[in-house]
């Protein structure tokens, strides 16, 4: 071997060597890049107009409004990050409303569970009527488990989106109990209803005879939140109870009324629909 | 009146003309929750074969809602024109099917005989109608209306900008509105559906989107959907309307419902036409939908199809520039999925065409409803080639205030490429002006909200 072939050995391995660095460099940087394609973040599915008019126009324009603006096009159609977006947003009201609540977190409060008329979740959304009615054995086990002629009924209802109550329980359920605590109120026994209806609060008025009762329910989910929660109040809830005499607070979760701050509001109605006997359009807050 | 009909051996006998109708419906969850659907398969097409033996005299003779008894009935009679309807009461609910769909009847034919019709009839042959029938038959039939701007011409498909925002904030439906127009929609109005029902807010919308129209020079008309009560009230306070938006029921029951009478209507009619601004003489923007009198208790038993086509009786009487049937707004008990709002899409369209009404359509879905976007585009080109007026556009699809979806800007812009259709005339010239569009196709610029700022 002379000089010049040791030069070469060494050249090769030389060349040998920085690829197989720069091809670890790349595995790495494509690792890396994989990680943050799993971590999607509103940025990442940000699109936007390439050349606008005026630059700085489309930030402004944006912060005005959640409607979804600004987000550009190829030929006339959508970029395909806000298509999936749009899409993944959908998917999420859609898990909501055909997704059941877990056993684990109804026991976490002490929850037990009884069922409307809805049979399953095709019949309960063509048939709202039944989710009004409780069965015979839910009514059954409401007069055994339940005290009867509670100062205040908390009833919780998956509705129409049982991650409502998976996302809001754990915060709404015990500042609502702090706020009852507060405004000197006492509660009944309370418990979860399976595919509930706003509504299934007069069959439930009609066993229990509570004085006010408020139902925590999963609301019909839209795309900016698959996770938000009503909360109707009713003072003596009966059969032929009419909406009006129903008085709500809606859009509770994380980016709407903050669900800690619904259920210690909770309290301040509940005390002034007793004490003024009235609930609904009648009830002044 | 013939009821009963054997088909392979099994008799079928129904009470009257209510069971008839209904049972002929395809299958809806609307009338299933109402409980007067057919039991099975085969009493759906029985009850369709009665229904296409029947003439039009039949139907008109066996009122569903009696005239002495609801005021829409009162009203759909008063327009039927005797003189027509002798010439056609003895044909069958089937030749006028036929008829409409033979080649030698055009839009001079039809515009004609409608006169005759009343909203029962017109029902009744939708039931017996295919999807297919349904396009082909609307297709032929052309509305054209005046406000400010005229559409509903042939080759033309208008948009609604719809720009809502979760709290009214001006800022916010502006910033929606220049999206919009930057995709070359809101030539069929620029209309916003607010949260807060008072004259004040009303009157804020309606005058900043009329000034936002004559600074940018805009061909087009304004509207805010408030209840027809508080737009009066905005109106009579200053506020800038070209238009006046109601909801409509089929029954007099249903409209108390919706807080309205035809007595409050022709007072609304005086007061616009009075007090409004555009040019007319069309100045009405009417939505209607599948269901909303069963969930209102004022359906009398009556299938939603029939009631939804009373509606259109009623909206004729007022020349509306634009009715739009929401079609799958009221939600999964009413039309359960998309096969359901896809058929009942092109129903409305094909029934508000033949009443003689500028028929739109808000191709949508709620979140709880067996649909999803795909069938939304799906629709949207079928009523496209059904001649549809105009289309209702949000920004992506997606409503933040209502919470449901619609059609996107895009999808206005891609039907109006792919299916060579232009913008209102005036509209089109206004768009070249600002440089969105080029021989009917959107350029460079278009999609830039920030041309308007």
């Amino acid at each position: 071997m002379n000089q010049v072939d040791i030069q070469r050995i060494v050249e090769k391995v030389m060349v040998e060597l920085e690829t197989r660095v720069s091809r670890q460099l790349k595995e790495n940087i494509d690792e890396k890049e994989c990680e943050k394609k799993f971590h999607y973040t509103t940025f990442d599915w940000l699109t936007s107009v390439p050349n606008p008019k005026f630059p700085e126009g489309i930030d402004e324009l944006r912060k005005v409004t959640p409607a979804r603006i600004g987000v550009w096009r190829t030929g006339t159609r959508p970029l395909t990050k806000t298509i999936l977006k749009l899409q993944l947003d959908h998917a999420a009201a859609v898990d909501a409303v055909s997704g059941e609540v877990l056993d684990s977190l109804l026991e976490e409060f002490g929850l037990f569970t009884v069922e409307t008329c809805y049979e399953n979740k095709e019949v309960y959304l063509k048939r709202p009527d039944k989710g009004r009615v409780l069965t015979e054995e839910a009514v059954k086990t409401i007069q055994e488990k339940c005290v009867k002629k509670p100062q205040v009924q908390i009833v919780v209802s998956d509705g129409l989106s049982a991650s409502a109550i998976e996302a809001n329980l754990r915060d709404i359920y015990p500042a609502l109990l702090d706020s009852l605590k507060v405004n000197g109120l006492t509660q009944g026994t309370p418990f979860f209803v399976k595919g509930g209806r706003v509504a299934c609060m007069d069959h439930i008025g009609e066993i229990l005879q509570p004085e006010v009762l408020v139902l925590l329910i999963g609301e019909r989910p839209g795309l900016v939140s698959a996770n938000s929660m009503s909360a109707y109040m009713c003072y003596r809830p009966r059969k032929g109870t009419v909406e009006s005499d129903r008085t709500v607070v809606s859009n509770i979760h994380s980016g709407g009324t903050p669900p800690v701050e619904a259920g210690a509001y909770i309290g301040t109605v509940l005390r002034k629909m007793i004490e003024q006997k009235a609930s609904g359009v009648r009830l002044e807050l | 009146m013939k009821t009963t009909i054997t088909l392979m051996g099994k008799t079928y006998q129904f009470k009257g003309l209510k069971e008839i109708m209904a049972k002929a419906n395809e299958e809806k969850s609307g009338d299933q929750l109402a409980g007067i659907h057919a039991q099975d398969a085969q009493e759906r097409i029985a009850a369709r074969h009665v229904l296409s033996d029947l003439t039009l005299a039949d139907i008109r003779n066996n009122p569903l809602l009696p005239p002495e008894e609801d005021e829409v009935s009162r009203v759909i009679e008063e327009g039927v024109n005797e003189k027509i309807y002798a010439s056609i009461r003895n044909w069958t609910v089937a030749e006028l099917r036929e008829y409409l769909l033979s080649p030698n009847v055009t839009n001079n034919e039809i515009s004609h005989i409608r006169r005759g019709l009343t909203s029962e009839m017109i029902a009744a042959v939708t039931k017996i109608m295919t999807n297919l029938d349904l396009i082909q038959a609307a297709s032929k039939i052309t509305v054209e209306t005046r406000c400010n701007t005229t559409i509903g011409q042939k080759g033309r498909l208008a948009g609604r900008a719809q720009p809502n925002h979760p709290n009214d904030h001006l800022q916010g439906i502006k910033a929606a509105i220049f999206e919009a127009l930057s995709y070359g929609v809101g030539d069929a109005v620029i209309g916003i559906n607010p949260v807060i029902d008072t004259a004040d807010s009303v009157k804020a919308i309606l005058n900043m989107t009329k000034e936002l129209m004559e600074k940018w020079g805009i061909p087009t008309q304004n509207c805010v959907l408030a209840h027809v009560t508080t737009q009066m009230r905005a109106i009579k306070q200053g506020g800038t309307a070209d238009l006046l938006f109601q909801s409509l029921a089929g029954t007099e029951l249903g409209n108390k419902a919706f807080g309205i009478s035809v007595e409050l209507l022709d007072e609304a009619n005086e007061l616009i036409l009075k007090e409004g601004t555009a040019a007319g003489p069309n100045v009405w923007y009417f939505e209607t939908g599948q269901g909303s009198e069963l969930s209102a208790d004022a359906h009398h038993g009556i299938d939603q199809l029939t009631l939804e086509a009373r509606c259109y009786g009623l909206a004729k009487r007022y020349n509306p520039f634009m009715v739009n049937t929401v079609v799958g707004f009221i939600g999964p008990e009413y039309l359960y999925n998309s096969k359901q709002v896809i058929r009942a899409g092109l129903e409305d369209h094909f029934m508000g065409k033949l009443h003689g009404l500028p028929m739109g359509v808000d191709v949508c879905y709620t979140n709880h409803m067996k649909a999803d976007q795909n069938d939304m585009e799906n629709l949207a080109v079928l009523l496209v080639a059904a001649g549809v007026n105009f289309l209702i556009g949000v920004a992506m699809a997606d409503d933040c205030m209502l919470n449901y979806q619609s059609l996107s800007f895009h999808d206005i812009a891609t039907l109006r490429e792919l299916l060579h259709m232009r913008p209102a005339p005036e509209f089109e010239r206004w768009l070249e002006k600002m440089g969105i569009m080029e021989n009917g196709k959107l350029t460079s610029m278009a999609g830039d909200p920030t041309l308007f700022l």
